[in-house]
């Protein structure tokens, strides 16, 4: 029985490995496609020729309150937190900037082809995803973790590609990719119901997630003319044009504000 | 010959449920019988096509499920949980591992049987198998996730293993400590578990933990097999999740997986509860009635199952009744009777754990019937209602607190009151409750998502207001429920057709002499015929065949 999964079992790490051999080429050198079956890929950003776009997401306004957690049902986890949890939907930095804005390149790399980078890793830590953001390319394996040996259920509900809904009642990881790309994926965790995590799935490995200086950085890109946009989960997304030129960083921010 | 709401609705317009899933699932039906009737009209214009599919999905699906297949069809405002959307193709009941399209055979399966503890009815028989194949097709034709490139693999799911005593322990101490089943589904399975009160589907729509003590009300069906692939496939849209990953990484065997199975089926009965009529009053003759609600007596009372349904009829009427049924026993000892009720109900409302959940199932339901304000937090209630006088004949109240020419008698409990109440009813809302001279005594306990009531009463009382209860006779009994935290009051409830409460009489002594005497009778008459047979014997052979052609 379990046929299908035993074999998905042991394909996963094996492509893992080979992406993993891949990205540790050095130069660009190919890696395993999600998808499986297709040709190794060729990274086509020459890196003497690229540039970069790097910024901040700003806040104006006052912050909205965000409820605590109470994860008084869950000792292990509120055991974790030095100071009450709260809730991850507007997380507005010491220095006024907002954490948590996905930033990914929109349009202009239509016409290239990415190797899959390696896994990447979303913790169940503390009853909450860490990160609270991720992006991924399409077909790139996400390990998600439960590093608190308790029951949670990773419940992705995406539009574009499949969803799953898959328990993981002890400490353990489980493998899953997205193939199509996708902003954003939404994951919840239905047994504690303030557990959500957001997945940007895209054809390329041009995103970047603001952190607790606000700060995003896009490295490596081929020069050109881009389409850039800053997605929050709740205040919305905003795009900009942007230039990237040889050897520049292009200076780049976005204002959210509180509506 | 009952006027009864459910039957009467149901001869008229069963869809041919088939027999296998019982009354609850047929009273199911009648939710969607009752809305759909009203809709048919509209939805017809849609044949347009000559595709069979797309004719009989107009017809007979797009009520619920829409014309182009979202989920909101006109009717779907009146349904917890909401009529599926095939545009995600996002299927509860699969043979596929989770998140995987399903099989076709897994879309007509479900279109077949129709999806209990839902108002999806199955249409075997009331479709041709053309027109359901048809269906198959045109409900995939409504997402985009669907290739012909693609066709989904079903799992194998092997055969159960064999149940045991050690089996169904091995299972339970999963259910408790391993994969935590109770964290949603409650320590006895009945759906009260701790992150009970936050479960939403993918929609946003609130929904309910299954009550694992009731199987034949479970979405994909409630026989161990059933169990076993909903544990390995999740049931995708909801919060229950596919187990696959925990067997795959090793942390449970699929012997395990398999013995959770086991034990979840062992939370129910062994048989779905047959149609009963009669609740038997069981006399206690040598031994005192049960005391309290917990009274170890009550082990030894049979109890009967009566199906509750929403009430439909007055408004604002209420489609998502969280009481689908309840267990009723009864005791008496020829001076005072005892009526113990149990139903499962995960909290003691009001709670303030669940005024989330509450509100999002009143803003769920009542747009359809003109929105009511939102009364605050409400108790959970139970009223048990009988007529004012015995009847002559059939000729019953109405089953909703009777009217001016018949009224009712009832018993009132409510959870945030110690006592319970008498009172007469001549019409929804015109209850009246006895003021003084109560003879009704209430004893309230809940426990592990379920409320034990149980009433007691002397037989007769010198009140007039009360009816007298007689052994040996039919009394008509009926009962409503209300959970206030599934945003239930005043009409908005469950509600019960007719039933019958039987006290037994107390043993006339004929009953030990009659048999004896039959006996005794039997033994004469048996020596009687030998010895007259004997006696034809002596007298020759063809006084023998003389008799025979006699």
């Amino acid at each position: 029985m379990l046929d299908r999964i035993e074999l998905r079992g042991i394909v996963a790490p094996a492509l893992a490995l080979l992406v993993m051999a891949g990205c540790g080429g050095g130069d660009g050198g190919g890696g395993g496609g999600g998808g499986g079956g297709e040709a190794a890929v060729e990274n086509p950003v020459d890196a003497a020729t690229a540039g970069n776009i790097a910024g901040s997401i700003m806040f104006e306004g006052t912050a909205p309150s965000m409820a605590t957690i109470d994860m008084g049902g869950e000792a292990v986890c509120a055991a974790k937190h030095a100071s009450t949890p709260m809730v991850q939907e507007v997380v507005v930095n010491g220095n006024g900037t907002l954490a948590n804005v996905f930033v990914y390149v929109k349009e202009g790399l239509e016409s290239l082809t990415f190797p899959t980078p390696g896994p990447v890793l979303l913790d169940q830590d503390g009853c909450i995803y860490e990160p609270h953001v991720l992006g991924v390319m399409a077909g790139q394996d996400i390990t998600i973790r439960n590093s608190d040996g308790l029951l949670h259920n990773i419940n992705a509900s995406p539009e574009i590609n499949r969803g799953f809904n898959s328990s993981q009642p002890v400490a353990m990881e489980t493998t899953r990719a997205f193939g199509s790309a996708e902003v954003m994926v939404p994951l919840r965790c239905d047994v504690h119901g303030w557990m959500n995590a957001y997945i940007g799935v895209l054809d390329h490995p041009f995103h970047s997630v603001s952190d607790g200086t606000g700060a995003f950085s896009l490295s490596t890109l081929p020069p050109g003319d881009y389409v850039v946009e800053a997605w929050h989960e709740l205040y919305g997304t905003q795009t900009q044009n942007v230039t990237v030129a040889t050897g520049q960083t292009a200076e780049v921010s976005f204002t959210f504000s509180a509506s | 010959m009952m006027p009864a709401l459910t039957r009467g609705a149901m001869s008229e317009g069963d869809p041919g449920v088939p027999s296998g899933f019982g009354v609850p699932k047929r009273m199911a039906t009648v939710v969607l019988v009752a809305v759909a009737s009203a809709l048919t009209a509209g939805s017809l214009s849609a044949q347009d096509g000559d595709d069979l599919g797309q004719v009989t999905y107009d017809r007979w699906c797009a009520g619920c499920h829409g014309v182009d297949g979202t989920g909101n069809g006109s009717a779907a405002g009146y349904m917890l949980p909401r009529p599926r959307d095939f545009t995600q193709a996002l299927y509860q009941i699969r043979s596929t591992a989770s998140g995987e399209l399903p099989t076709d055979e897994d879309i007509l399966a479900i279109i077949d049987r129709g999806m209990p503890g839902t108002t999806m009815p199955g249409w075997e028989e009331l479709l041709s198998d053309d027109e359901r194949d048809a269906l198959v097709q045109y409900l995939k034709s409504f997402s985009r996730f669907f290739s012909p490139d693609q066709v989904p693999q079903a799992l194998d799911f092997g055969s159960p293993t064999r149940v045991s005593d050690d089996v169904l322990a091995e299972g339970e101490q999963l259910f408790r400590d391993v994969a935590d089943c109770a964290a949603c589904h409650g320590d006895g399975g009945r759906g009260d578990g701790e992150s009970s009160t936050t479960l939403a589907d993918d929609a946003g729509f609130p929904i309910r933990a299954a009550d694992l003590t009731e199987n034949w009300l479970f979405n994909g069906g409630g026989d161990v097999e059933d169990i076993y692939r909903r544990l390995l496939t999740g049931l995708d849209g909801t919060p229950m999740p596919s187990l696959a990953d925990v067997v795959t990484a090793g942390v449970i065997t699929n012997d395990q997986l398999w013995a959770l199975a086991h034990y979840a089926r062992s939370l129910s009965p062994e048989d779905p509860p047959g149609i009963t009529e009669v609740v038997r009053g069981v006399l206690f003759e040598d031994a005192p009635i049960p005391s309290s609600v917990n009274d170890e007596a009550w082990e030894g009372v049979e109890r009967a199952y009566l199906p509750l349904v929403g009430q439909i009829i007055v408004s604002p009427r209420w489609f998502d009744p969280r009481v689908d049924g309840v267990w009723v026993q009864a005791a008496h000892d020829g001076e005072t009777v005892a009526l113990r009720v149990s139903w499962s109900d995960p909290n003691n409302s009001p709670d303030p754990l669940w005024a989330d959940f509450k509100s999002q199932v009143i803003s769920a339901m009542q747009p359809k019937e003109g929105d009511p304000q939102d009364e605050g937090p409400t108790p959970d209630q139970l009223m048990v209602q009988f007529p004012m006088q015995m009847p002559d004949g059939m000729e019953m109240p109405f089953f909703l607190s009777g009217d001016n020419r018949r009224p009712v008698y009832l018993w009132q409990w409510q959870s945030d009151s110690a006592n319970a109440l008498e009172g007469e009813g001549r019409g929804v809302g015109t209850e009246v409750f006895q003021s003084d001279g109560q003879n009704l005594t209430v004893d309230a306990s809940h426990a592990d998502g379920q409320w034990q009531v149980m009433f007691t009463r002397p037989l007769v009382t010198e009140n007039d207001a009360d009816l007298d209860f007689v052994t040996g006779e039919a009394i008509p009994l009926a009962l409503f429920a209300w959970d206030g935290d599934n945003g239930e009051s005043g009409t908005r409830g469950a509600v019960s057709s007719w039933y019958f409460l039987f006290l037994e009489d107390p043993t006339p002594v004929t009953v030990y002499v009659a048999p004896a005497l039959a006996m005794l009778l039997t033994v004469v008459l048996g020596f009687l015929v030998v010895g007259n047979a004997q006696k034809k014997e002596r007298a020759g052979g063809e006084v023998v065949s003389e008799t025979a052609i006699s």
